[in-house]
């Protein structure tokens, strides 16, 4: 009786202990002296509900029965949380960003805040969650039944049904004063949060504690402890393959989809960045959690008399041993697990029940809908502590009409894959944008019916909800509709059998129904936000304008969200727009802020509701849709246009710059000129008026020196004229003044012509020709051409630069055209010469004095005129010039 | 709405954030992998893994992968913002 006494005290101390931290933490959050609040600990260990009683006690006889098929329970959850960049990350930023209170909420509003389907996950949830809560009563009340074993005279204990009821009704109060304080705009639970990560230390802390008294204490040590395992039932891996799977993949999907889970892992979360510190924390927190488990099975297995529940072995063990101490300390630990998962269960559910269920109703029924008077937040909070209240009656419900006799593990299952039915829905819609309701609905659909008919219905065994009959020969003795064999494949086990048909064909119908039907404009909306969150978190378009009155926004308001709090937010609302007073204008911003504000209380589905109520009218339009397009099609494309202009800007500049070189090499290269033209004339006429004052002033010259100075002075004249000559033929030729003289000729006479006219001996420059052996009959000025090959030729003279100077003259016909290269063997035209040769005035040394840099030029214009064209070769090894120009002149004219 | 044209090749410093990241994403395939392994095992006669040998790799492999994450968030420190900006799918 001792015993008991302590035990009943001490469960009561440490709901105390609890209620306090809650209280502490509720009042600092109050105080906003939450810092401590919001670290990432605290994050990771209100987490730790994934582990509930089931956990704590029923992994043991998970063990026990199955060997190490317990773990797959973890490692679905480590593998999510390690992979938290893909989905979590995803899922808590557009719970921030949306205001999501629950995952109906979540999916309704993805799927264009439909109430149908937020009802409808709703009902699953509850249904799901039902066995859960009811397996957590049922731990207590067994671990409660353990102690009494041990101590038979508390007869009262042994009535598990009234100690059932007792828990349910305390939780409920804990659940109700904690969990329905205040209406959080972002659903936000401090003290609860905090209660549950202390009792995930004080779980933690006491299965390692039994663990390693396990080990240490009974076994004798790590080594003899394995040795004691590998010897036992479960001493080798026996896990079949496709529990291994199905298991692994169920738990991870329920660890996204669990109501409860996802309550703490995205409503509750404050910050993003938790994630990072939860991402390896709680996999190792996990670790630590299944480390002991199958020690204390194999031991319990050896040393508890045959029959003994394994489902206890976590209590009984050490109070067998006397030590009861330590089986207090357990006893806490499962306490704590069985609590903080129904605290939170039931805050989710109600949540969930009275913002999608409840609150619609009651919109519908009261009249006037969002226009009535009174204040709707007691009516919210009203509705959550009732539905808390019904959430745990079910559970109590559950737990004594299954009589409490199902291995614990088994229920957890059936639960999980009820709740992992929502994850093709939640999965497609945060990463497809073709996801529609439609597709959300049926497919929730068939996988729930497929799930009850197939787990659910067959737990409470053959005759309770399904008769024998279908058990024996399937529904409506249809074979293929048998409950554990579909579609008449048999021996698959009901676990397996019922997670691979209910998500297949889930998955299935989701996909099929959105690729066939299509969405209304605020599903694709919605559909755009949720996918894209990463990339603009900014607001939807949601409110299309319109003529709600402010007055009637704020009377609604009010009611919701707290007379304080909302005019609060209309003044800041009017501040931002500059208006004075608390009625701001009713643009589409504010409308959204409005309605994400509401949905912090009553849900995005009922703040739609209300909020399109008193609108009046629809919401959005294909039109507005396709204005948005519209909008971005054209800032696209005045963006293209933009680069297109850009890009040619950029071409032009390029162009001019080239011009702009082009013009002042030029320049540069007529002031030489010029200054080289002076020099050119000067000289002749310097000497020409020496001598020629010579012969007019001295006397007594002799008759040779008298004609040699008058040779020399006709020389010069000769020089002078010759240089006008090429300048009167250059600006002739430019001005197209010439005349041609068109005849029949030979190539081979005319090169000979040139050649014998330049007056070069092979001692100066060794001439090659190639290409001649058939002589070229063509029909062209002759003479003018022969001026171009003179003037070629004179030039290799003149200016090859070449030890041996050698000039090689290559003839070809090409498509009509004549080609004759002339190549030297000098050090050719430098690279930035090139441009220029054919300019006028252009000299490419100006050691070598010459001409006046008008030959080049003077060609050039020549072969212009003849229909042809010189170049300049590059890479000839040495100057290398072309000259083509057609065979007929007649037909380069035509 | 109009998308700034994100550049095609970057920075060392922003390179391995992103190289990060990927990394970041492989860590499921990485555990999923590694605990596939046990579906391999031989169940019958002499040559089946004791449990022991199991519980050994299983809790190995969770180790790994509880520090590989824990080194991978460390490094990913703070840049989780940096990433908004860019679009998941342009790297």
């Amino acid at each position: 009786m001792g015993t008991l006494n302590l035990l009943i005290a001490v469960c009561l101390a440490y709901v105390a202990l609890l209620f306090v931290v809650a209280f502490i933490a509720e009042r600092a959050a109050l105080r906003g002296k939450a810092k401590w609040l919001r670290s990432p600990i605290i994050y990771t260990l209100s987490l730790s509900i994934y582990c509930t009683a089931w956990t704590f006690y029923g992994a043991v006889g998970f063990a026990a029965r199955s060997g190490l098929e317990f773990l797959t329970i973890y490692i679905g959850p480590t593998l999510v949380m390690i992979g938290w960049w893909w989905g979590l990350r995803k899922l808590v930023r557009i719970g921030r960003t949306q205001r999501i209170t629950s995952i109906a909420d979540l999916i309704s509003s993805r799927y264009g805040k439909s109430p149908l389907l937020a009802v409808f996950v709703t009902l699953i949830a509850v249904i799901g969650t039902t066995p859960y809560i009811a397996l957590q009563l049922q731990s207590v009340t067994l671990s409660f039944g353990s102690f009494s074993a041990n101590a038979p005279e508390a007869a009262q204990f042994g009535d598990h049904d009234a100690t059932a009821l007792w828990v349910a009704a305390g939780l409920a109060l804990f659940t109700v004063l904690f969990g329905t304080r205040n209406l959080d705009a972002n659903e936000r639970h401090h003290g609860v949060v905090m209660a549950i990560a202390l009792e995930a230390v004080v779980k933690l802390f006491a299965l390692i504690a039994v663990g390693i008294f396990v080990v240490w204490g009974i076994g004798g040590g790590l080594g003899e402890t394995l040795d004691k395992i590998d010897a036992s039932a479960i001493g080798t891996w026996q896990v079949p393959d496709g529990r291994w799977a199905a298991l692994t993949l169920l738990s991870a999907a329920a660890f996204l989809t669990l109501p409860r889970m996802f309550q703490v892992l995205v409503v509750e979360n404050e910050d993003e960045n938790h994630l990072r510190t939860a991402s390896w924390a709680f996999p190792a927190y996990l670790m630590l959690m299944s480390l002991f488990v199958v020690p204390i099975a194999v031991v319990g297995l050896d040393l508890m008399p045959e029959g003994s529940n394994p489902d206890q072995f976590v209590l009984t063990l050490p109070l067998s041993q006397g030590r009861e101490g330590l089986a207090m300390l357990s006893f806490l630990g499962g306490f704590s697990s069985a609590t903080s998962m129904v605290i939170v269960a039931a805050i989710a559910l109600s949540t969930m029940v009275s913002n999608h269920i409840v609150m619609p109703i009651w919109l519908r029924v009261a009249e006037g809908g969002a226009m009535i008077s009174g204040d709707v937040r007691n009516v919210v909070l009203l509705a959550r502590r009732l539905s808390i209240a019904g959430v745990l009656a079910l559970g109590y419900f559950y737990y004594r009409f299954s009589g409490g006799g199902a291995a614990l593990a088994s229920i957890g299952l059936i639960s999980f894959a009820g709740v992992a039915q929502f994850l093709p829905a939640l999965m497609g819609g945060i990463f497809w944008r073709g996801a529609n309701r439609v597709g959300a609905l049926a497919g929730l659909a068939v996988g729930f019916v497929i799930w009850a008919f197939t787990l659910f219905l067959p737990s409470f065994g053959p005759g309770v909800f399904l008769p024998e009959t279908v058990f024996d020969t399937g529904l409506f003795g249809i074979g293929w509709l048998h409950p554990q064999a579909l579609f008449g494949i048999t021996g698959l086990d009901p676990v397996v059998h019922s997670v691979m048909w209910s998500m297949t064909l889930n998955t299935a119908a989701f996909v099929l129904f959105s690729l066939l039907t299509f969405p209304q404009p605020l599903e694709r909306l919605q559909g755009a936000q949720f996918v894209n969150v990463f990339q603009h978190t900014g607001n939807p378009q949601g409110w299309s304008g319109g003529v709600a009155q402010a007055e009637d926004l704020m009377v609604m308001a009010q009611r919701i969200l707290g007379p304080l709090e909302a005019q609060s937010l209309f003044q800041r609302a009017a501040t931002a727009q500059g208006l004075a007073g608390y009625l701001p204008d009713p643009t589409p911003e504010f409308l959204q802020l409005l309605e994400r504000e509401m949905s912090g209380s009553v849900g995005a589905a009922t703040a739609h509701a209300m909020v399109s109520q008193i609108m009046g009218r629809a919401t959005v339009s294909v039109e507005d849709l396709l204005a948005v397009a519209d909008e971005t099609a054209q800032m696209m494309e005045h963006q293209s246009q933009l680069e297109a202009k850009s890009a040619e800007l950029t071409r032009t500049a390029r162009q001019l710059r080239a011009a702009n070189e082009k013009l002042t090499q030029l320049s540069v290269q007529k002031d030489a000129f010029l200054s080289q033209i002076s020099h050119e004339l000067r000289t002749p006429m310097t000497s020409i008026r020496s001598f020629s004052e010579i012969l007019r002033d001295a006397e007594g010259l002799g008759q040779e020196q008298l004609s040699k100075y008058a040779s020399i002075i006709h020389q010069e004249a000769i020089r002078l004229t010759r240089l006008l000559d090429d300048l009167l033929d250059l600006s002739v030729l430019e001005n197209g003044q010439v005349n041609l003289n068109i005849r029949r000729g030979s190539l081979t006479e005319m090169l000979d012509h040139a050649i014998a006219s330049t007056g070069v001996t092979s001692e100066v420059l060794r001439i090659h020709r190639r290409g001649l052996d058939l002589d070229i009959e063509m029909e062209t000025d002759l003479d003018r051409l022969a001026q171009v090959f003179i003037n070629l030729i004179a030039n290799a003279k003149k200016y090859c630069d070449a030890q041996r100077p050698e000039l090689t003259i290559r003839v070809a016909q090409r498509d009509n055209y004549l080609v004759v290269d002339f190549t030297d063997n000098g050090s050719g035209v430098p690279r930035d010469k090139q441009d220029l040769i054919f300019e006028k005035f252009a000299r490419v040394s100006d050691q070598k004095a010459g001409g006046a840099g008008l030959g080049l030029a003077i060609c050039r214009e020549i072969m212009a005129r003849l229909g042809g064209a010189i170049t300049y070769l590059p890479g000839q090894g040495g100057a290398s010039f072309r000259v083509s120009l057609p065979m007929r002149l007649k037909m380069a004219a035509q | 709405m109009s998308r700034k044209q994100s550049p095609l090749f970057l920075e060392r410093r922003s390179y391995r954030l992103r190289r990060l990241m990927d990394g970041a994403r492989l860590m499921p395939f990485l555990g999923a992998a590694l605990w596939a392994v046990p579906m391999l095992w031989t169940r019958e006669g002499e040559a089946a893994i004791s449990t022991s040998r199991a519980m050994l790799y299983i809790f190995l492999v969770w180790f790994c992968l509880s520090c590989l994450a824990g080194i991978l968030s460390i490094w990913l420190h703070g840049k989780t913002e940096t990433d908004s900006l860019a679009p998941k799918g342009e790297k």
